[in-house]
């Protein structure tokens, strides 16, 4: 069983529309959706939840107004500047316990917290485990743990080839959750700026925790000038382009009908995507960490 | 006031209103523009600013002195986020699972735990076309970007126009950086993911009792889910931007939306007139 993770830096380059069609194109595969803040994955693959389990992550702090003299030491100390008038702001406090440990007159508990929660799915493509995190949340990293742990254990349950991830953007605690360990890195960027900017770090963050990446660029005729800025900085860096993908409205046109773009049209964006993959699928076999 | 930028889904065009919408208001007010996507900034492409000075983002983490340690355990039984262990006569610590919270330190009965800083990300100050610009940069494989975005709001002034370019996503990054806000620009795009995750969006501003409004980029594709979500809700649009291949390719060169299309400007100023008026109202209906 091979992992591909599917990550940008940048957010809005596509990764999801890929995922969604590499979801259509591997044969055998599980998929995990890992943006657990902003999951869109299920749009495109209609997933009829089987298991729906919480997810309880971490422990807030509650004070007992009657035990409470008021002595204001809490306030204090909290670094994460989460009590105010003898009372806990839930959403500031990242639950570290320096105040239930300190407390003279022990009117703090610490109370477990339910942070969200993840499914198992079945897909017209396979099996889906995705996740929704609890509004304003910490912890996203250890739910997209999870994701991946059980998206794994699925796959192995099944002897699938594959688990694809669709992964979140960025480059802090759930990127790093969505990557380490994984075989292969699809890095989807877009031919502005910005997505070069972002391509770098993301691809600095690999290199970091030892994932070989590759890169697709994404709408790459929207700036051709900055596509060859790209696929220079790839060569130099000894980064291969798996997949040079032109801007259509088609795309857009698939996520309002809810199906994988290689699924509603066989034009050149589907072409592409199917020519990626077969590069993607070789890699997988043949190459890769692991 | 405080006008922060934010989306739920990456994409949807928050740098490009953020950008834009800073320069507008420069003429009229004292602006200062911060970019709290402390993982991946973007702003200092477009507006180039000139940095004037550099700071490094450190967070506190324990220093054991094991002649006064007497190895009895307390700082790893405290410890949340199991940063620091003790295995019998050593004490292990792991600094990038440390939060800073001090717990540690503190409780120690030897007195044997001290702090130091570690470097996660810096924070740049400088200037840009006359208006202040702060931005922060989370260290490439750091995973905490909360405590550098804590650092770029911590250079906010009291007075004029403060604008947040937050990063995408519902989470705890994002929750510090539209925190304290008068309003909350929702950039969204009219298609089912962009309406999905205003929804998530949407559920978290009210959470902070933060009003909001949203910033349709990209109209003319897609359908119309998020007009129809947004009259259902009572949240008004409060500028479209339409999808104009010439708009995108201005992004892609870096170039502002306002500085290469300039008919731009008072739409932007409209929609701060229009954000102003709603942040208004709210304060008088809340007194009475």
């Amino acid at each position: 069983m091979r992992e591909l993770v599917v990550l940008s830096g940048k957010g809005g380059t596509g990764k999801t529309s890929i995922v969604g069609s590499l979801a259509a194109l591997a044969q055998s595969k599980v998929l995990a959706d890992c943006d657990v803040d902003a999951a869109d994955l299920h749009l495109l693959l209609g997933p009829s939840v089987k298991e729906d389990n919480e997810f309880w992550s971490g422990q807030v702090a509650v004070i007992d107004e009657n035990k409470c003299t008021q002595c204001g030491l809490c306030q204090d100390v909290c670094r994460f500047h989460a009590i105010s008038d003898f009372k806990v702001d839930l959403i500031s406090c990242e639950g570290c316990g320096f105040c239930f440990h300190i407390c003279p007159v022990e009117a703090v508990t610490m109370k477990e917290n339910l942070a969200g929660h993840w499914f198992i799915s079945d897909t017209r493509y396979g099996p889906l485990v995705h996740a929704k995190l609890g509004i304003a949340q910490e912890n996203s990293g250890k739910l997209v743990a999870l994701v991946r742990q059980q998206a794994r254990e699925l796959a192995e349950k099944h002897k699938a080839a594959y688990v694809i991830v669709d992964g979140p953007p960025g480059i802090g605690c759930p990127v790093i959750s969505s990557l380490s360990g994984a075989n292969l890195a699809l890095l989807v960027t877009e031919p502005t700026l910005s997505g070069i900017h972002d391509l770098e770090r993301v691809l600095g963050v690999c290199q970091h925790f030892g994932v070989q990446p590759l890169v697709c660029i994404n709408k790459y005729d929207i700036n051709e000038e900055n596509s060859h800025r790209i696929e220079s900085y790839c060569l130099n860096h000894e980064v291969r382009v798996a997949g040079e993908i032109p801007f259509d409205n088609v795309v857009t046109a698939s996520i309002v009908r809810g199906v994988p773009v290689v699924e509603y049209s066989n034009g050149k964006v589907s072409r592409e995507i199917e020519r990626m993959w077969r590069t993607l699928s070789a890699m997988l076999k043949d190459g890769g960490n692991g | 006031m405080i006008i922060s930028v934010a989306s739920g889904k990456g994409g949807t065009g928050k740098t490009l209103v953020a950008t834009s919408l800073a320069l507008s208001l420069k003429d009229s007010h004292k602006v200062m523009l911060l970019d709290c996507d402390v993982e991946e900034p973007n702003d200092h492409i477009l507006m180039k600013p000139k940095i004037t000075s550099s700071e490094p983002v450190l967070i506190p983490v324990p220093k054991v002195d094991e002649t006064k340690c007497t190895y009895c355990g307390k700082c790893a039984e405290v410890c949340a986020y199991h940063a620091i262990a003790v295995l019998g006569n050593h004490v292990l610590a792991f600094p990038q699972l440390c939060h800073g919270c001090g717990a540690c330190s503190y409780l120690c009965p030897e007195k044997a735990i001290s702090e130091e800083g570690r470097e996660i990300g810096i924070i740049e100050t400088g200037q840009s076309d006359g208006m202040a610009f702060v931005h922060g940069k989370l260290t490439v494989g750091e995973a905490m970007a909360p405590p550098v975005i804590r650092r770029v709001k911590q250079q906010a002034s009291n007075e004029g126009a403060v604008i947040i370019d937050v990063p995408p996503g519902t989470s705890c990054p994002v929750v510090e950086a539209i925190k304290d806000s008068d309003f909350c620009l929702l950039v969204t795009e009219p298609t089912p993911f962009g309406l999905n995750d205003l929804i998530l969006a949407v559920e978290t501003v009210r959470q902070l009792g933060i009003p909001c409004g949203v910033v349709l980029n990209r109209a003319g594709v897609g359908d119309v889910g998020v007009e129809e979500y947004c009259r259902k809700e009572n949240i008004p649009i409060l500028l479209t931007i339409p999808l104009d291949t010439e708009i995108a390719r201005l992004y892609s060169r870096g170039t502002t939306l306002v500085e290469g299309m300039p008919e731009w400007k008072e739409r932007f100023v409209a929609l701060c007139e229009g954000v102003r008026e709603i942040a208004n109202e709210r304060v008088s209906r809340i007194k009475r």
